[in-house]
This record gives structure tokens, C-alpha cells and sequence, in this order.
């Protein structure tokens, strides 16, 4: 009885193995494959003037995250807080998020007169 | 019921001993209950942590949305929000169930200092000189500022504007109070470039709130442009969309609750042999199989109990804290871009009963089911090994 379950996890666990060889000999396929269709579309988003690769098209600032702005997410109304389902996935890119010690800005005032 | 009273009794007397019982096995093996209650703690703290900062967040923008105007026209142009041009109020007001709409002025303005969002806006009601400026509590109080005190800023064209802060502004919510900077109307278009004639949005005034809708829907025929928002839609939106992102947050954590799941299944199905024996020594005195599940239930429940409460206390400390937690970001999603601000802590029944049935209602499964199996064992087998 315990040999017949030795030798039915070891078939899984081979099984699995071959599964997983299986997936990544596909992954190099499709690479390949992916490179020349790259390689076609390269010269149409130069030609449209692509950005970005588009991956969420709900928000125009995670559609297009190269081209947002720190203002467009909020246009709702005043202090609106974001809200489309993409935002919390494509997080704002480095160059528009905030400077890391906000406690300590320069711009602090002088004080009472 | 063919049990030997002296051993057990009937009724509720059954299971107040039972439950003295569970009191004394749990103070006996308290090594190993204690780092049980402390892993399972830790699970239910950051389900805990995601479930009420959530409603922390929503409440926050339903509060927000609680002073706003029932419903606000835009302006679209080239599909994004345009300008709107002060006139557009004309054709507004002739809608019947109007009684006014207002313009609004307010923009956003990115600090040049901290990169961050503030929130520039015109005070209905209130006159501010040209120079003048109020801000937050919470924006002052970071900066360092009190009324009296300069404010540097960059107007539209780039060169620096200096605004004397002559007060603190009312706010609403922590959000307000962290990054609204209230400033003349002369200010406002001199920092945002918004020309004369112009406003940010209209505002109506409605009489009768059931006929948002129609409103809404005369505003879109009339003008194409025109983009109603009704401010009920928005607290829709803002309750989906937080369930919806701490849903997803929380498929993340399913991972540890189900390891910890695991867990407690193991810890359950494979019972000690001092606990086997525990468990044949009372079948033989006179137990049935019903009251040492019942036991093992009460023990579960009181496991659960104490790490309910530690978990529930450390999410709600940590949540106390006016410091950035690991989840809020991924709740906020852009909206990080604002000052930091802290939404505090919100905990209702719903976010506990949420909480019971993810954590607790697996472990009692987990725990009781195995104890059952366990129970059915005989007990003189288990008593001569």
C-alpha cells in the first residue's frame, strides 16, 4: 500500500516536472514569435506616436501613465479621492510621485510677524 | 440521554462544565496556546488592517461628499475636463427644477517643494484680500506655519507668488485639512492662468431631489458638452471601488489564512498523544462523543475569542498611528499624490462580521471536524499505548 503512494506522488511530482518544462519550452516559443511581431509593430507606434502600452483602458492617467499628470485623477471634485479600479495596480510613475521627506520642505514659512 | 449524571449533568450545567473544563486544558498546555492565539492574531491583524482601513477610506470620502453640492456641471472639451465659461449658468437655470448655478473656483497645484497635490479654492462667502491666504490645520502644522507666516508658491506663468497666511481654514475631513489652501480670486486665476469669465465647474442648486436624474438628463440633451455629475453616483462609486481594491488585497492575503488554516487542521488532525490519551480518559469516565466536541469547540472559540481580540487591537493601534500603513497606498491609488493624510479608524459590525467569517469560521471548521474524528477513537486502545 505505502509503495503504491510513493510511487503515485512520485508520478505526479514527475508529471508536474514535465508540465512545467512543457510551459517554459512554450514560453521560448512565443517569445520568439513575440520578437517579430514586435519588430512589425515597432515602426506603426512610431508612426501613430504611441507612448505607452496601453494595458488598463479605464483612466486616461493609467492608460496613458507616461503622459499623466498629478492633477488628472481628481477632476471629480474638489479633493476627489481616485477611483477607477486600474489605480491601485499601476501606481503613479516615479517622476510624479512625491518628494520622500514631505515633513521638511523648503518652502517652510517664517513664522508670526 | 444514557449519560451518568454525576459525570456530566444535563443542560446548561453540562456545559458550564464543559466550559471549566476547556479553562483549565487551555491554562495546562499554555505554551502552546499562546503561540497558537499569537499566529492566529497576526492573520486576523492584517485582515483586520485592510477590512477597516477600508471603511476608514470610504467614510472619509463620503465625507467629503457630504458637504458637496447635490449635482456639479463640467465642462468637457477634447474629452477631458475643460474650462467652464461663467455664461453656460444662463441656460442651467432656465431648466425647470433649478432654482440657481453657481460658479466655482478651484484647481489643483502641484507644490514645487514636496511635489505634492494641493488643492487651491476661491471661499464661497468669504472675502479674501489678494494676498491673502488660509490652509488647512494639517498643511500649516507640516510646514511649520502659522497665520501670519508666508506661503511660497509659483503662479501660472512661473514666477513666485507670496501669500501671507492669515488664518486656518475650515475643514471637513483630514484630506481637507492636509491639502487645501484657500486663496483670492485674484490669486486663484494669477496661480492657475484660469482666465476672467471662466470657472472650474457649475454648481446647481435643485429644489426637489428626486429629480436629479431628469435634471441631469435635460443638462446632456441640452448640452453636449455639458457633464453632469450627481454627488450620490459619486458615494456609489467610492463604496464599490474600495471594496473592490481591499477585495483584491485581501485574495492576497488568502494565501496566510489559508497556510494558517492548514495549520490548525494539522495541529487538529494530528493530536498529541498526551491529548489522545486525554480524550480516552474521559470517554472512559463517562464522556460521549458530543461533549468532546463540544469541548473542542469551546476551546476553539476560546483560541478564536483571544486572538480576535489581539488581532482586532493591534490592527486598530496600528490604524490609531499617524503613520503611513503598508496597505494604504495600494487602497489610495493615485491619490497618494495628495499631502499624506490619515483617515483614522472605522469599525463596524459589518467589517467584524466580514472578519469572522474569513478567520473564524475556517479554524472552528478546521479545528472541530478532526476533534470529532478524534473523539470516535476507543479508549481503551488509547489508553495502553
Amino acid at each position: 500500500m505505502r509503495r503504491t503512494r510513493s510511487a503515485v506522488f512520485f508520478t505526479l511530482v514527475a508529471l508536474l516536472a514535465a508540465l512545467g518544462l512543457l510551459a517554459g519550452l512554450d514560453a521560448a516559443r512565443r517569445r520568439s514569435d513575440g520578437e517579430a511581431r514586435f519588430a512589425s509593430n515597432r515602426p506603426i507606434a512610431r508612426w501613430l506616436g504611441v507612448t505607452d502600452l496601453c494595458l488598463f483602458t479605464d483612466a486616461r492617467y493609467t492608460r496613458h501613465p507616461s503622459l499623466a499628470d498629478r492633477h488628472s485623477p481628481f477632476q471629480d471634485y474638489p479633493l476627489a479621492l481616485e477611483h477607477f479600479p486600474s489605480g491601485s495596480l499601476v501606481l503613479p510613475p516615479a517622476h510624479l510621485a512625491q518628494a520622500q521627506h514631505p515633513e521638511a520642505p523648503p518652502n517652510a514659512g517664517r513664522g508670526p510677524r | 440521554m444514557s449519560r451518568e449524571p454525576q459525570t456530566m449533568g444535563y443542560g446548561g450545567h453540562r456545559h458550564l462544565r464543559v466550559v471549566r473544563y476547556v479553562a483549565g486544558s487551555l491554562r495546562r498546555r499554555w505554551r502552546k496556546n499562546l503561540v497558537v492565539v499569537w499566529v492566529y492574531g497576526l492573520v486576523i491583524f492584517a485582515l483586520a488592517s485592510v477590512v477597516f482601513l477600508t471603511q476608514a477610506l470610504t467614510r472619509e470620502s463620503v465625507a467629503s461628499l457630504s458637504a458637496a453640492p447635490e449635482i456639479m456641471v463640467q465642462r468637457l472639451s477634447a474629452g477631458r475636463h475643460g474650462l467652464t465659461p461663467v455664461q453656460d449658468a444662463g441656460p442651467l437655470t432656465r431648466i425647470a427644477g433649478v432654482r440657481a448655478a453657481l460658479p466655482r473656483l478651484w484647481a489643483y497645484h502641484t507644490d514645487q517643494a514636496t511635489g505634492e497635490t494641493l488643492l487651491l479654492r476661491v471661499p464661497e462667502g468669504r472675502h479674501l484680500r489678494d494676498h491673502e491666504a488660509s490652509a488647512g490645520a494639517e498643511f500649516l502644522r507640516r510646514r511649520g506655519m502659522a497665520p501670519g507666516g508666508s506661503l511660497h508658491l509659483h503662479a501660472h506663468a512661473g514666477e513666485p507668488l507670496v501669500l501671507t497666511i492669515s488664518g486656518v481654514a475650515p475643514t471637513a475631513t483630514p484630506l481637507e485639512s492636509a491639502a487645501l489652501v484657500e486663496v483670492s480670486e485674484a490669486a486663484f486665476r494669477a496661480l492657475t492662468g484660469m482666465p476672467e469669465g471662466h470657472a472650474t465647474d457649475l454648481v446647481l442648486r435643485v429644489r426637489n431631489r428626486r429629480e436629479l436624474t431628469t435634471i441631469a438628463a435635460k443638462i446632456g440633451e441640452g448640452q453636449a458638452a455639458a457633464r453632469p455629475i450627481i454627488r450620490d453616483e459619486l458615494v456609489r462609486t467610492y463604496t464599490s471601488v474600495f471594496n473592490w481594491r481591499s477585495g483584491i488585497i485581501i485574495a492576497a492575503l488568502l494565501v496566510p489564512v489559508l497556510a494558517f488554516i492548514l495549520f490548525a487542521w494539522d495541529k487538529a488532525a494530528g493530536l498529541s498523544p498526551d491529548e489522545q490519551r486525554e480524550i480516552g480518559i474521559l470517554k472512559a469516565i463517562g464522556w460521549e462523543t458530543s461533549d468532546v466536541v463540544l469541548l473542542k469547540c469551546y476551546e476553539a472559540l476560546g483560541v478564536s475569542l483571544a486572538a480576535f481580540l489581539l488581532g482586532g487591537a493591534l490592527a486598530v493601534a496600528s490604524l490609531a498611528l499617524p503613520q503611513p500603513f503598508a496597505v494604504l497606498p495600494a487602497l489610495l491609488g493615485w491619490s497618494t499624490l495628495y499631502p499624506p493624510f490619515w483617515p483614522g479608524v472605522a469599525v463596524g459590525a459589518y467589517q467584524v462580521a466580514t472578519l469572522f467569517f474569513l478567520v473564524v469560521f475556517p479554524y472552528l471548521v478546521a479545528t472541530v471536524i478532526p476533534a470529532w474524528r478524534a473523539a470516535t477513537i476507543d479508549p481503551d486502545r488509547v489508553m495502553r499505548t
